[in-house]
Formats: C-alpha cells, sequence, structure tokens
C-alpha cells in the first residue's frame, strides 16, 4: 500500500526558490529554463485509511495560505514542458520524511514506528522549456542534486512517479574468514580489495599477530577461527588507520637540510614539536601555581580551567574528503561530527558557545578542464557554505568568525576546518566534568541516529587519496535536528549524574568509540545484534564500523540505567544497551552470542609498525620579480579590494547566523553599517558577567611556497594579533585569573611519503611538514601558549589518472583567550572625524607571496618572516595602551598590506581617510603599501590621548594620516598624491568580488 | 511582591530559550525552562505562569515549513490529563494571560491559527514562509511600532533596532478581508522601516519581501506578541553591531540593551494590578467576549 501526498504553490504565491533555481541555472550552467514551479511529493508506506491521509495532507502537511495538495495524483499543466524529480538514494537521510512520520502521529494520535523510514519525500521541478535528457541531466547533476546521494528522473512528466528508496539488502549476517598465510602480493590485495588502507608492513603484523602460538590457543579455547574475520580485519584497519593513528605525525623521520647539511632523525613530530611544547608550558604554569591547562592530548578535546566554576572545551577539525564529493553533506557533517568532540569529552554534556570555520577552496572562476569525479570549485564553495549554514543555524549555535582561502591547488581537494567550543560546568554532580572514569562492569549505551550502511570506511578514506573510484558508501548527511535533541538531552542528564562519562561516535564507529573508550576500563564486550539499525540485515562488521552520524556512547552504571532510559524516552531520544565494559584485556564482539572479533587491546592499540620517512630540504630558487614601471595605484588598490582572498565575505557570513544565544559581543561584520570586517570574534561567557573570550584562526599557507617555517609562524602570529588587536592580553605565566590562551593547530598536507614513482617530491614536502612544526614548537614556548588539541590530515590530494592535484602545506592555528571585560574590546573600523592614524609596527620589504604580486602572477622571494621578540614587545604596548584606553580602533595588517587595511577600516564607516607615507626611509612604495610583514596594526586615536600614545608607543608607532569626513581615500608620498578614490568606490569592488 | 512568572518553552530545536530566560530575569521576573513535553506529560502546568513564551530555533529542523511541525503538536496533542493543550493555551488566554512568540516561535502562533485570529476562530489566517532574497539571513533592521496597537510589550517604544536571523519570514495573508482587518484593527504592529522610521519593501531594510510590511502582529486583546525580530538578542549594549561607535560618541550611555524594553514592559505590566494599568492594556479581556468561543476543527 503506499499513498503520495504532493505540495505545490498556489499560483498567486510567488516560487522563490524557483526563481533562485532558474537564476542559477543561467549563471553556473548557462541553461534558459523559463519559469519553473517546485513541489514536494511525500511517498507514504504506512498503512493508512483514505481518510487519515486526507487528514493528513490537509493538516499535517498543506500550508492553507499557501499550498495546493494533491492526493494520489500529480499537479499537471501543459505550461511546463519537462520536469525534473530529485529522490534520495536507498538510505540516504531523509529528515523531512522522518519529521512528516513524527507530525501524522501527532495528528492522528497514532504511535507508528518513527525510527526507521516509512516516509520518503522528493522534490519535483516542473521546467517551463522543453529541455533535451541530456540538458536535464546536467540540471540535475550539477544544481539540483549530487548523483552520489540522488535519484533523478527527467523527461515529459506523465503524471507518474514509482520511485521508493526503500532499502533492501539481501539476508546475510555470516562473519568472513580472513585467510593471511599468503604472500605479498596477495596481502596488499586484500588490503585495497577491503579497502582496508593498511600497507604491507601493517599486514605482515597482522599476518604474524594471527601466527603466535599464544594468540592460537586463546582463539581455540573462545571457539574462534584461527585465522581473522573479516570483522577483527575491519577494526584493525579502522583503528591503525591514519586518521585514527596518526602514523605519520608518529613516524621517525630522518631529515635533512640540503642547504646547511645538518641531518637529524626526528622520533615523531607529534611527540617532539606538539606535545613537547604544551608540557614545557604545562610545567611553567605548575610551576608557578597556576596550572589552568586541565586536559590535553587525551580526550576528544583539550579542556582549561575558567574559573572554579567552569572550564573551557574546545576543538578544531577538518573534514575534507567527504566535503570533495559532497560538499554539503561533507560539510553539515563535518560541523556536527566536530560540535560532538567537545559534547563528548571528559563526562560529556557541556553547552556549545560557538563555531568557526575556515576554508580553502579552488577559485569561483575556475576554468580547467574538470577531471573524473572533480566538483567545480564553485559548487564545492556553495555546498559547504550550505552545510555549515545548516549545521551551525539549525543546532543554535552561533557561527562566529571564519576565513576563505582560494587557491588552485584546492580544486581537487578542498579543505573544511570547522571548530566549536563550549563550556561546562566544574563539576556535575559532584564529579570533575573533564574525566572519564570507566569501570569493569559499566555498561555501554549508544545513544542518537540509527546505524545504516553510511559512512562505512570513512576513517580509511579519508587516510587515502580521492580517486573516481571513491567508496559511494563514504557520502553521509548530518541530521542537525536529531543531534540538539541528543545534546539537548545529554545536558540535561549530565546534571543528574545519570551519565558516567561519553565519548562521540565519528570516524570508525562503535569500533573506535568503543575501542579507545575501553582502553580505561581495559576491554569491552559489545553484542551488536542489540545496535538499532535504520534498515533490516547489515554485516555484523558493518554494524561495528558504520559511521552512521549523529550517535554518542554513554558509559553508564547499572544502577542508573532505568532513570536514564526514561528521561531519553520522554526527549525522543533512542538508547541501546549494547554491551559493557571489562578488564579482561580484550575487545571481544559478538553477534547473537557468538564471537565475531576478539582482539587483544595491547595489540589493537599499540600492534601498529612504527613507520620511517624520509625528509630532505631543497631551498627553492627565487628571485624578486621586476614589475612594470609607472603603477596605477587606484586601479591597483580596486583590483586588490576585489581579488578573492580579500574581498568582502558578506554575502557568506549574513547566511551564518553568528549572534544566536545573544552572547556575541564581536560579530564578523560591525559597524555603522555593519559592514566592517574585524579580526579576532569576541563573546561573553555569561549574561551576569563581562568575562568572555576572544577567537581567532591564523592560517597564509601562501607563504609555504617560499618558506614552510616562516608560513607556520606567520599563521601562529596571525591567530596572536587578531587576539591582541581586539584588546586581548598575552599570557602571563604568574597570572593568577586562569587567563588561559589555548590553540588546536590543524596541519593539512598533501601525501608526503615518498615514492619515486607516484610521489617523487614527497621527502620535500615531509620537509616542509618538518619545518611548520619547529615554527609551532618556536612559537608556542616563546609566548607560553599552549596547543591544547589539534588534528593532521595527510592526504589531501585528487588523483585522477596520472593527474594529481594537491594541496599546498597548510596549518591553521586556532587559538581561544580569555578576556576579563568584553567591553573594553576594540573593533577594527574608524569611530570620528579628527582621529590620529598610525602605523604599528615595522614595514620590511616582505612583498614574497602577497596578493599584490599575485595581481601580477609572480611569486617573489621575500617572504614576510616573523621577528619574535619585536612583535611580542610591539604587543606588550599595545595592552598596555588598550589598558589606558587609547585606542579607538584597531585592525591587524595581512593580505593586501597597510593600504588594504585602512581601506577595511574605513569601508561601511561616514568617514574618509588623508594618509601620508613619507617616513618610510628606503622602502619601496609597493612596499609600504603592500608588503604582508607579520605583526603590524593600523590604529586610530582620539587627538587628545596623542602625547600618551607615542610616549608609550615611541618608535613602535608611525603616525600616517588622519580620519576625515571626505568619503574619500587619499594618499601622498613626498609631496605627490598617489591614490584617490571614493571609499564608496573601493566599497563596491570590495563587495563585488564574489559575486 | 510576588514575581512575575515567566515560562519558556523549549525541546524539539527551539534554541533561543536561555536568552529569552536571561531576558526575563534582567526585567525582574522568575524565568522558567521547561521542555514543552514536560507539559503534555504533566510534570508542568502552564498556568502556573504568567506569561508564556515560544523562542526561536530550528524546531524539526524546519521540515515541512518552518514551525509547522510544532505547531501541529501543539495543536493536536493532548495532554496527560487527556485535554487538549491547544484548548489549555485558549484557557491560558482567556485567563488574561500573555503569549509572547519570537521568530520560529511567532511561526507556531501563526501556524496554529493564535495570531492573528482576527475571524475568532483559531483557523490559520497568514504564513510565514521563505524570505524573496531565497536565504537565510542574519541582519539588523530598524522596526516601527505602530502607535495604535494597544499591547502592553510595546508599550513607550516608538522605533526599535534589532536583529533578524530567519530564512521563513516572509508574512503573506490568507486574503484582502483578513489583510483589511488586521489594518483595521491595528494588530500589524512592527513594520520594517528605514533609519528614519519610514515604512519600506526595500530590502535589505525589509529582509524578507512581508505583506504590509509586518515584522510582528497582536491578536484583538493585545495579550498576544509574535515577531520575527529577536528582542532577546539586543539584551545589553554590547549586543549592537556598532556598539563601540556609538560609546566613543556617548560615553555615558546605558549599557542596557533596546529589546530589554519589551520584557520590562510586559513584567512591569503584569505586575501592576489591574485597576493602576493604564491605556495601553488590552482593551478588553477575551472572557468578557462572547464572540471569542473557541472553535475546534471537527
Amino acid at each position: 500500500m503506499k499513498n503520495q501526498i504532493q505540495l505545490v504553490l498556489k499560483n498567486k504565491i510567488r516560487d522563490v526558490q524557483g526563481e533562485k533555481i532558474k537564476k542559477n541555472a543561467l549563471s553556473f550552467l548557462n541553461i534558459k529554463t523559463g519559469k519553473i514551479k517546485t513541489g514536494k511529493i511525500f511517498n507514504i508506506t504506512y498503512d493508512l485509511s483514505k481518510e487519515d491521509i486526507q487528514k493528513f495532507a490537509n493538516l499535517g502537511l498543506k500550508d492553507e495560505i499557501i499550498h495546493n495538495v494533491y492526493i494520489n495524483s500529480f499537479y499537471k499543466n501543459s505550461f511546463y514542458k519537462s520536469f525534473i524529480l530529485v529522490s534520495k538514494l536507498p538510505g540516504v537521510t531523509d529528515d523531512e520524511g522522518i519529521s512528516a512520520q513524527k507530525t501524522l502521529n501527532d495528528i492522528l494520535d497514532l504511535s507508528l514506528d518513527t525510527n526507521t523510514q516509512h516516509i520518503f519525500t522528493d522534490d519535483i521541478y516542473l521546467i517551463e522549456k522543453q529541455l533535451s535528457d541530456k540538458t536535464l541531466k546536467t540540471l540535475a547533476e550539477k544544481l539540483l542534486g549530487n548523483k552520489l546521494i540522488h535519484h533523478f528522473e527527467y523527461g515529459k512528466f506523465t503524471g507518474k512517479m514509482e520511485y521508493i528508496p526503500e532499502v533492501r539488502i539481501e539476508q546475510d549476517n555470516e562473519t568472513e574468514i580472513v585467510d593471511l598465510n599468503v604472500t605479498d602480493d596477495e596481502l596488499l590485495k586484500i588490503s585495497k580489495n577491503r579497502l582496508l588502507s593498511l600497507n604491507l608492513e601493517e599486514m605482515k603484523a597482522i599476518q604474524s599477530y594471527f601466527l603466535k602460538e599464544k594468540v592460537i590457543e586463546n582463539r581455540k579455547k573462545n571457539n574462534l577461527s584461527e585465522k581473522p574475520t573479516d570483522c577483527e580485519m575491519e577494526v584493525l584497519a579502522q583503528t591503525w588507520s591514519e586518521h585514527c593513528k596518526h602514523k605519520e605525525f608518529a613516524a621517525t623521520i630522518h631529515y635533512k637540510n640540503l642547504e646547511t647539511g645538518e641531518e637529524e632523525t626526528i622520533d615523531s613530530l607529534f611527540k617532539t614539536y606538539i606535545r613537547s611544547s604544551t608540557e614545557i608550558i604545562r610545567k611553567r604554569l605548575q610551576d608557578a601555581g597556576n596550572n589552568w591547562l586541565l586536559k590535553i592530548f587525551t580526550d576528544n578535546a583539550g579542556v582549561v580551567k575558567i574559573d572554579e566554576e567552569s572550564v573551557f572545551v574546545w576543538k578544531v577539525e577538518t573534514h575534507n574528503s567527504p566535503s570533495a564529493i559532497d560538499p554539503y553533506g561533507g560539510a553539515i557533517t563535518g560541523i556536527l561530527g566536530n560540535n560532538r568532540d567537545p559534547l563528548g569529552t571528559g563526562i560529556g554534556g557541556g553547552k556549545l558557545l560557538f563555531n568557526t570555520n575556515v576554508l580553502c577552496f579552488g577559485p569561483p572562476d575556475y576554468s580547467k578542464e574538470l577531471l573524473p569525479g572533480q566538483l567545480h570549485p564553485k559548487r564545492i564553495f556553495e555546498g559547504v557554505r550550505h552545510g555549515i549554514e545548516d549545521g551551525g543555524n539549525k543546532s543554535g549555535i552561533p557561527t562566529v568568525n571564519g576565513s576563505i582561502i582560494f587557491d588552485d591547488r584546492y580544486s581537487g581537494k578542498p579543505l573544511v576546518y570547522c571548530g566549536t567550543g563550549g563550556v561546562m560546568p566544574y563539576k556535575f554532580a559532584g564529579v570533575n566534568s573533564w574525566e572519564k572514569p570507566i569501570d569493569d562492569g559499566d555498561l555501554i549505551i549508544m545513544a542518537g541516529g540509527r546505524v545504516g550502511k553510511d559512512g562505512i570506511h570513512g576513517a580509511t578514506f579519508s587516510s587515502a587519496e580521492i580517486d573516481e573510484h571513491s567508496p559511494r558508501s563514504a557520502v553521509q548527511i548530518g541530521s542537525p535536528i536529531t543531534q540538539k535533541l541528543l545534546s539537548d538531552f545529554m545536558q540535561e542528564v549530565v546534571n543528574q549524574g545519570l551519565i558516567k562519562c561519553s565519548t562521540d561516535n565519528g570516524a570508525g564507529g562503535l569500533s573506535s568509540s568503543v575501542g579507545e573508550l575501553a582502553e580505561i576500563s581495559g576491554g569491552a564486550e559489545i553484542h551488536l545484534e542489540k545496535v538499532p539499525l535504520k534498515y533490516a540485515n547489515l554485516k555484523p562488521w558493518e554494524i561495528f564500523v558504520s559511521e552512521s552520524q549523529e550517535r554518542m556512547t554513554f558509559v553508564v552504571e547499572e544502577d542508573k540505567k532505568e532513570a536514564l532510559f526514561k528521561i531519553a524516552k520522554e526527549r525522543e531520544v533512542e538508547l541501546s544497551d549494547i554491551g559493557k565494559f571489562t578488564s579482561t584485556g580484550f575487545i571481544d564482539v559478538r553477534y547473537n552470542n557468538k564471537k565475531v572479533a576478539y582482539l587483544d587491546m595491547d595489540f589493537l592499540h599499540n600492534g601498529v609498525p612504527k613507520k620511517y620517512m624520509k625528509a630532505e630540504w631543497k631551498k627553492p630558487e627565487l628571485s624578486e620579480p621586476k614589475l612594470p614601471p609607472n603603477i596605477d595605484y587606484n586601479e591597483i588598490l580596486l583590483n586588490l579590494m576585489g581579488s578573492y582572498n580579500i574581498c568582502s565575505r558578506e554575502n557568506v557570513i549574513r547566511q551564518y547566523d553568528h549572534e544566536v544565544k545573544g552572547k556575541t559581543i564581536i560579530k564578523p561584520l560591525m559597524g555603522k553599517s555593519g559592514k566592517s570586517p574585524q579580526d579576532a570574534a569576541v563573546m561573553r561567557l555569561d549574561f551576569d558577567s563581562f568575562e568572555g573570550i576572544a577567537i581567532s584562526n591564523g592560517i597564509c599557507p601562501k607563504f609555504g611556497d617560499i618558506d614552510a617555517y616562516e608560513m607556520s609562524a606567520g599563521a601562529f602570529d596571525e591567530a596572536i594579533r587578531q587576539i591582541i588587536s581586539v584588546g586581548g592580553k598575552l599570557p602571563d605565566i604568574n597570572d593568577k585569573s586562569n587567563r588561559f590562551w589555548t590553540v588546536n593547530d590543524n596541519f593539512c598536507v598533501p601525501d608526503s611519503a615518498f615514492d619515486s614513482g607516484n610521489n617523487p617530491d614527497g621527502k620535500q614536502k615531509l620537509a616542509k611538514l618538518v619545518q611548520m612544526n619547529k615554527a609551532l614548537f618556536d612559537m608556542s614556548v616563546f609566548y607560553n601558549i599552549p596547543m591544547t588539541s589539534g588534528k593532521d590530515s595527510m592526504k589531501n590530494d585528487f588523483k585522477a589518472g596520472k593527474i594529481k592535484i594537491s594541496i599546498p602545506p597548510t596549518i591553521l592555528y586556532s587559538m581561544v583567550a580569555k578576556l576579563s571585560d568584553v567591553r573594553n574590546t576594540i573593533t577594527s573600523n574608524f569611530k570620528a572625524e579628527g582621529d590620529l592614524i598610525y602605523l604599528l609596527g615595522e614595514t620590511y620589504d616582505e612583498l614574497g607571496a602577497s596578493e599584490f604580486y599575485k595581481l601580477f602572477d609572480k611569486l617573489g622571494a621575500n617572504v614576510p618572516k616573523v621577528r619574535k621578540e619585536d612583535a611580542k614587545r610591539l604587543y606588550e604596548k599595545v595592552i598596555k595602551a588598550n589598558g589606558q584606553n587609547l585606542i579607538e580602533s584597531c585592525h591587524d595588517i595581512s593580505d593586501g598590506g597597510l593600504a588594504v587595511a585602512v581601506c577595511e577600516s574605513a569601508i561601511g564607516t561616514e568617514f574618509g581617510v588623508e594618509l601620508d607615507l613619507t617616513n618610510f626611509g628606503e622602502l619601496s612604495l609597493n612596499a609600504i603599501l603592500f608588503s604582508e610583514s607579520h605583526s603590524r596594526f593600523v590604529v586610530s586615536i582620539n587627538p587628545e590621548n596623542r602625547d600618551r600614545f607615542e610616549r608609550l608607543l615611541s618608535s613602535d608607532a608611525m603616525f600616517i594620516g588622519k580620519v576625515n569626513l571626505n568619503k574619500k581615500l587619499i594618499v601622498n608620498q613626498s609631496g605627490k598624491k598617489i591614490i584617490e578614490l571614493e571609499i564608496e568606490k573601493l566599497r563596491e569592488a570590495w563587495d563585488e568580488g564574489l559575486k | 511582591m510576588k514575581k512575575v512568572k515567566a515560562l519558556i518553552i523549549t525541546g524539539y530545536g527551539i534554541n533561543c530559550e536561555e536568552e529569552m530566560a536571561a531576558a526575563y530575569r534582567l526585567a525582574g521576573a522568575e524565568s522558567k525552562i521547561v521542555h514543552l513535553n514536560d507539559i503534555f506529560l504533566g510534570k508542568s502546568s502552564i498556568h502556573d505562569y504568567d506569561i508564556m513564551n515560544f523562542p526561536g530555533g530550528f524546531s524539526f529542523g524546519d521540515d515541512l515549513g518552518s514551525g509547522k511541525v510544532l505547531s501541529n503538536k501543539m495543536k493536536f496533542k493532548k495532554l496527560k490529563s487527556g485535554k487538549l493543550f491547544f484548548d489549555d493555551i485558549q484557557d491560558f488566554i482567556n485567563e488574561g494571560k500573555y503569549i509572547l512568540g519570537v521568530c520560529n516561535g511567532f511561526q507556531f502562533l501563526v501556524k496554529m491559527g493564535l495570531l492573528p485570529n482576527v475571524n475568532s476562530d483559531f483557523e490559520q489566517e497568514i504564513t510565514l514562509t521563505g524570505n524573496n532574497s531565497g536565504k537565510f539571513e542574519d541582519r539588523w533592521v530598524h522596526i516601527k511600532v505602530n502607535e495604535n496597537s494597544e499591547t502592553p510589550f510595546l508599550k513607550g517604544i516608538d522605533k526599535i533596532f534589532l536583529p533578524v536571523r530567519h530564512g521563513e519570514g516572509k508574512l503573506i495573508i490568507k486574503n484582502e478581508r483578513i489583510k483589511n482587518e488586521i489594518i483595521k484593527k491595528n494588530l500589524n504592529c512592527l513594520t520594517y522601516c528605514d533609519k528614519e522610521g519610514k515604512e519600506t519593501s526595500e530590502y535589505p531594510l525589509n529582509p524578507n519581501g512581508s505583506d504590509l510590511n509586518c515584522a510582528g502582529l497582536i491578536d484583538e486583546t493585545g495579550q498576544i506578541l509574535g515577531l520575527m525580530p529577536h528582542p532577546e538578542a539586543f539584551l545589553s549594549l554590547y549586543n549592537h553591531p556598532n556598539w563601540s561607535q556609538l560609546k566613543r560618541r556617548n560615553p555615558e550611555i546605558s549599557e542596557e540593551g533596546e529589546g530589554l524594553k519589551i520584557f520590562r514592559n510586559i513584567v512591569e505590566y503584569v505586575t501592576t494590578p489591574v485597576s493602576q494599568r493604564g491605556r495601553q492594556s488590552a482593551p478588553v479581556f477575551a472572557k468578557a467576549m462572547p464572540g471569542r468561543r473557541r472553535t475546534r476543527r471537527e
């Protein structure tokens, strides 16, 4: 029995969505569609009476002001000559269908099953023009949907629609045995065919584990085959994946600097640079009696202390590979998955305070031919943006800042960095909130979404290059509403002490979450048949490694179970008791009580062979370019303001809710007309106090083309200077007020493992990674700013046949610093006529990799260098000046240099600016205007404060001009006018860049 | 004196409950956040409160149209006692109590038929649907208060600057007759306007293309207010997108946000004994209105 209900807009109602599609079809695909009418179809497989269907359609689905409803017939109109139907493929998240099921129960007072899919929704588009099937297919696949997740029908509408994406799988609960007693070639074949992403050495390590006498004996005792099961191979592959074990950051690296001849052996980048810098800082804090570092590196997210009442927890992650093949699904699962990190830290259930994101794309005007499987950067951009919008907005978490970077080399694989911060009380029901105690006998409770085939092999997939044969099951779509119910529920029950601790189910699914938690108690026993499924007949191993989203794993004491399940039912959150933690030393996975995996925890977590890698650094031969004489600076500045990496992100920013929760104090765009871009975001923590945090992002991959060390140091400096710019204070080991700073480091690099055939420049790439880490260490210990969490993503290459698009090595430093009073923060826009403008910090002839050189298609050689001692001296002075309220506006200088920073401070205000750039000595005008030297600011001050300010800043400040009411930017040098432009014209160029 | 009690409904994807609760707290009331299901289960009763609030959010992810699924729930679900929740809401109104819906909350009120309810039959008369821009937007807008709209919520406010954060804020009225009734009865209490206070349909000053440039509505009693912009998002001066320049111009500027005024108004009004309430009050209470008997489908 099947019923179909269609909703279409009444003719008098404007079809905004249809208009948007018409416009996009023309601008993206150059297809003229004529008018488009949109509609929604609900396919209902519940057995319902005619009256019930009528009632459901009219009361439950229809909005009577705007809709006409058709029951078991469809809207037809000969005006529309073509149609496209977009349905979901079997197993793809259909939230709207689930919501319709819930409302059906409410309206008819029924209690039908709403945990599995019985209502399937489709979108239908009626198109005025008669278009060829080929054109309709293009429209369907490139604009309306994605063939990885959608089923399309198109042509001339016949008034019939049959397709229902029910999942049907042949029953096959059998566990296979994998024979590893084979040749090396065969071992590699097994790894490849089963999508395990394990290399030969790893396969051999597994081979020899299963040949050990003790293992064989033990397996016999437990009624297991001598040879490994498919489930065991999957668990090992997931646990040993690069994504989970960070094998390259743990590798032994032989590093050789061909320029200086120096050689060294590095035993793990992570231990040597990241962990040790933070340990050094922790020791310093401990020695001073001020240790606010509560948790580092050991949980889903790091934790720092705000005060005796609360702690701050946050994490920044990447979701690159999924975003390359399904941008919307990739980004939304990225942001929702990242939310679950702070949510599943310690006991879990913290309140999520903000999201942040940094995105790296190919340029929207990318014109090279697309490779098989490659999506156009513009499409990736729009899909990812939409995913971040829904992921944040629908969860009620403000997206407070972000950054977008364009470079050709991100056109194969984009980078999607998502960050989330949250606050937990210091204690939940008397227990420190960040701790994760688990004992033998505690229950394993799975919560949230059900398990399907989605996301199988996500962890191993993200560690592999993308190519045209990438597994389709890696695509998932997040469900923000499912997660919202789950996170609200967690917040409620942790306060009652009903959850002992928790973790998220992300990459690797239960295998990863239970596997990692089991390390604490020393083992676990899982019964896979108890895991609720979206549809029947998954294989045991599939259940165990599936990455179906919006799930958490709770650790619950037996006597709390009943109370917990009762509340869960009332909050419409599904819980299942799937096993218990043990101290047997084994991970024991069963299906209908038959063991399907039984692995030694020690081998599982420590058995992966250590990698050995080679890095060689050869300095690239670069030189400064010769530019044409007689540059028209008006034209150059307008071009720069409109360039992709500088222009306004307003259209993107406004589609993110950046102020839900009412705590955002410095938003991404501020000022009189809400157009002035800001440096760091500022939030208050509570409505009853003005204590807050500043959140910043430092990223500048372009400098890595000249010098990876300086790139990494520069990104670190950028993140610090943004926080200083808004009024933050540098860390002070001796400060008693828990004035924390915390960093998430996020490395995204191309394949850096040398292979003479596939990756001939691997050693050079790895050398860059080493240098980036050295800079991280140097900056971190110099400033006493610790890494509390981080992530590395190692294989960011897109491959199609012989062609490979590799990203430039990229590091993002995301920083949060505590502020004592958000009312004293500073915004970047000019405030009053007559205010004096200063340049703070030294400008050098450092145009290498600048946006200015990019206009001439040049790279240059003089990369901006971080001079950290000078920078720190300046920052201390800025902090002092802020302490005396001497600064009215402050904007850090980055892309586009001084000229762009001044324009950005003027845009959106009622003011103009006149500058005199005569006092720069020998420095070229190009360098004065456009050099991107680090650690600099443009500030404006009230003329009343001139003496005090100049005395304080002395030689670190240079007076360069005044704010006026002219509404023009005028730049003079040695009596000559170099630039004269209306601010409005600059704003226009800046606003139009991404349109 | 007994504190005014504000009920803040949450659950199912509502997400502005905390700032709404803070708003009432700052306005001197006692506020409690209650999960809607706890009301259905009889753990909590709306009648224990003076003001019932539906905050913004994305209930059920805006599936089937913003506010639709949750308003169905509220309209058709029974309480544990067997009484329809929707009847309970009508009793709450008949007791002379107050309801505020913001953004998603406004969408529930409209789709349940509580606003504008010019026919007094609690049938849906208007809708809030996709913005003409085709997208969700977070931006601050100027709003003019209709001086003839009688509701304690808006007393003494002439213009207000607030953020809108919605994808479905375009108000469409069912027909001309209802539109005329809304105008005649001055139910269109809030209108998008320019900086000078002049009503406008120009994007982005009017961010969604609403009929009557309408940003908010009251019912005839003035007891129910629904609006798209978020007053609870402007409780402090430091929420204003240009706070730092305002402070430079006027170092003595109040640290309170304009949005708080709406909450202060209603809390103060409810605190005032009925005999001392001024003309801004609702003209007649529902109880006294014979035409206002509830009529239900079926």
